[in-house]
């Protein structure tokens, strides 16, 4: 009880980061049906920018109050990863768009190959880390000598994940822009005609899903305080996995896989083998696409036309 | 003093290699309606889309209200406030019928959303009962009612329908019909309306064109094209409804 306790607070928690990734596989796809590659990538490329951000305000400007330097950090992070993603979708999607349809995949494919391969030439092969930023927990109860802590990182996580969420959901469903994203990804011709700009869209998704990938890289960087250059790849597959296995294209499907494979991930590891965790996140990648194509909240596309 | 609003000229459009329209001229004045009849395949759809610049014409002029747009693109030719119903009504299936006509007045002036909501309402007060309900649960009437509705929304200087009438039961397309001379007589809104139902598109419009096979061959005042003897024979025959 006690452990299956402990790992539901730490599924949670990772299922938060990989939620808000999903976000940006998902959404990409529904506006442009392209899986996006290089998105885990761009998460860890987020959590670097996070990292310098980090140190130069700590170390250069001197800003001592832990919870400042983070927010700055997350700001600094988003914008810069907003930025980096704009410049991809122009300089390797669009281009691209109305090709044949494997043509964006295959340069998605190279932009995860170049970023982390810039990553590794400019910041260096190794895990780089950074000084605990957070420290302390509560400790919830303890029983048989088993406390179950909920940390105040992972608190500051479950916080910014659901501050960020609920805005998320307000941009989407309440204005202009989020309307026009879903016009976009109904009917590019009919949003065009009634004067919807789809390029600068599709462009502001992948701003928006740059956003959220900064958010987690930043969270990530803080809960683990290390990063390398190959972290993009296996996070990112575990929130693919998470945007199919909530139906691709829905954004609550994106959150609600997300701490699905974040609790299957920490409850395995604490039950069975922790060396086959990774296994038993992409088994359920394997499982949904074979069983459940359209995923928990995938459409059934039965709407008249 | 008559205005020109829309003038085509000598607009040739292709998909791939092959050639839709050969070479079409036509114009519409502003407070017209003006009908363009003709089979299906002819090329209807194809010019109303090539006004709005997708397709885009080859070769050719469209000028709308003074600006030349042939190479414009698409939410530009829009945001000069020409709207379009398109074939098969392009509701947004997934969005409700007020996120539908919100997405139908991106190009007109926020603060009179309001006002305009009221007058299409009034216009189509079946809408008004399904306003929060999803544009893909309504029936085919009530979507050609938002679809013309969401067009309506941006404030058209002209209005663009392509076939309003398509598949609709007749009390149906009487009411639209009705709700477009409504419109033009009280607030001298300019139509452009493509149909296939000749009779009743002829008797409602000023002016009328007929295409075929990508070419205009007939024109005239509606009253003139109902009386022509090929029209009676090719588009006329048993076809008051
Ligand atoms: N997207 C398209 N791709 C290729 N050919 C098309 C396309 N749309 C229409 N056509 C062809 O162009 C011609 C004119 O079609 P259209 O403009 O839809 O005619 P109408 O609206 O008068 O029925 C037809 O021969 C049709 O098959
Ligand atoms: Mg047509």
């Amino acid at each position: 009880m006690e452990v299956f306790l402990q790992q539901l607070i730490n599924g949670i928690t990772l299922g938060s980061i990989y939620g808000l990734i999903a976000i940006g596989y998902t959404m990409v796809f529904g506006i442009i049906g392209m899986v996006n590659f290089a998105h885990g990538d761009v998460f860890m490329v987020s959590a670097f920018i996070a990292l310098v951000a980090f140190l130069l305000l700590t170390s250069f400007l001197g800003i001592s109050s832990i919870a400042l330097a983070l927010f700055l950090v997350l700001i600094v992070a988003m914008l810069f990863t907003s930025l980096v993603n704009w410049t991809i979708e122009r300089l390797a999607y669009r281009p691209l768009r109305g090709s044949f349809r494997l043509a964006p995949l295959i340069s998605a494919i190279g932009m995860s190959i170049f970023l982390s391969n810039f990553v590794q030439v400019t910041q260096g092969p190794r895990n780089k880390s950074i000084p605990p930023m957070v420290q302390g927990e509560f400790v919830l109860f303890t029983k048989n000598d088993y406390p179950v802590t909920l940390s105040f990182k992972q608190l500051i996580i479950w916080f910014v994940t659901a501050v960020l969420l609920a805005c998320f959901w307000y941009l989407v469903s309440k204005t202009r822009l989020g309307r026009a994203q879903r016009a976009c990804e109904q009917d590019q011709k009919m949003a065009a005609l009634v004067g919807v700009d789809v390029d600068r869209t599709i462009s502001m998704t992948f701003v928006i899903a740059a956003a959220l990938a900064a958010v987690a890289g930043t969270m990530y960087l803080m809960y683990y305080g290390v990063v390398s250059f190959a972290d993009g790849f296996v996070p990112g597959v575990k929130a693919f996995t998470a945007a199919v296995l909530g139906g691709i294209g829905s954004l609550p499907g994106a959150v609600v896989g997300g701490i699905l494979i974040g609790l299957i991930e920490t409850m395995w590891s604490a039950y069975f083998s922790i060396d086959y965790k990774d296994v038993a996140a992409f088994s359920v990648l394997a499982i949904t696409l074979i069983f459940l194509p359209q995923g928990l909240f995938g459409r059934p596309d039965v709407e008249k036309v | 003093m008559t205005t020109r609003l829309l003038t085509v000229r000598g607009v040739k459009t292709f998909y791939g290699r092959v050639m839709a329209l050969k070479g079409v001229d036509l114009e519409v004045n502003e407070g017209e309606i003006v009908t363009l009849i003709g089979a299906n395949g002819a090329g209807k759809s194809t010019l109303m889309m090539t006004v709005c610049g997708n397709p885009r014409a080859r070769e050719g002029t469209i000028e709308f209200a003074g600006h030349d747009i042939t190479r414009l693109p698409t939410h530009e030719i829009a945001r000069l406030k020409l709207a379009q119903a398109p074939e098969g009504r392009r509701i947004f299936s997934r969005m409700t019928v007020l996120e539908n006509l919100q997405m139908g007045s991106i190009t007109a002036e926020p603060s009179e959303f309001a006002r305009d909501l009221d007058r299409v309402l009034a216009l189509f007060p079946r809408l008004s009962q399904r306003i929060g309900q999803r544009g893909g649960t309504l029936s085919g009437g009530e979507q050609q009612m938002l679809a013309i509705a969401r067009a309506l929304m941006a404030q058209p200087r002209l209005l663009l329908l392509d076939e309003p009438s398509l598949g609709l039961a007749p009390l149906v397309v009487r009411q639209i019909f009705d709700a477009i001379k409504t419109l033009n007589a009280e607030s001298g809104l300019t139509v452009f309306l493509v149909e296939q139902n000749a009779y009743h598109a002829l008797k409602l419009a000023h002016r009328g064109y007929v295409m075929v096979n990508g070419r205009i061959t007939l024109s005239g005042t509606g009253r003139e094209l109902l009386e022509h003897s090929e029209i009676k024979s090719a588009y006329l025959e048993g076809g008051r409804h």
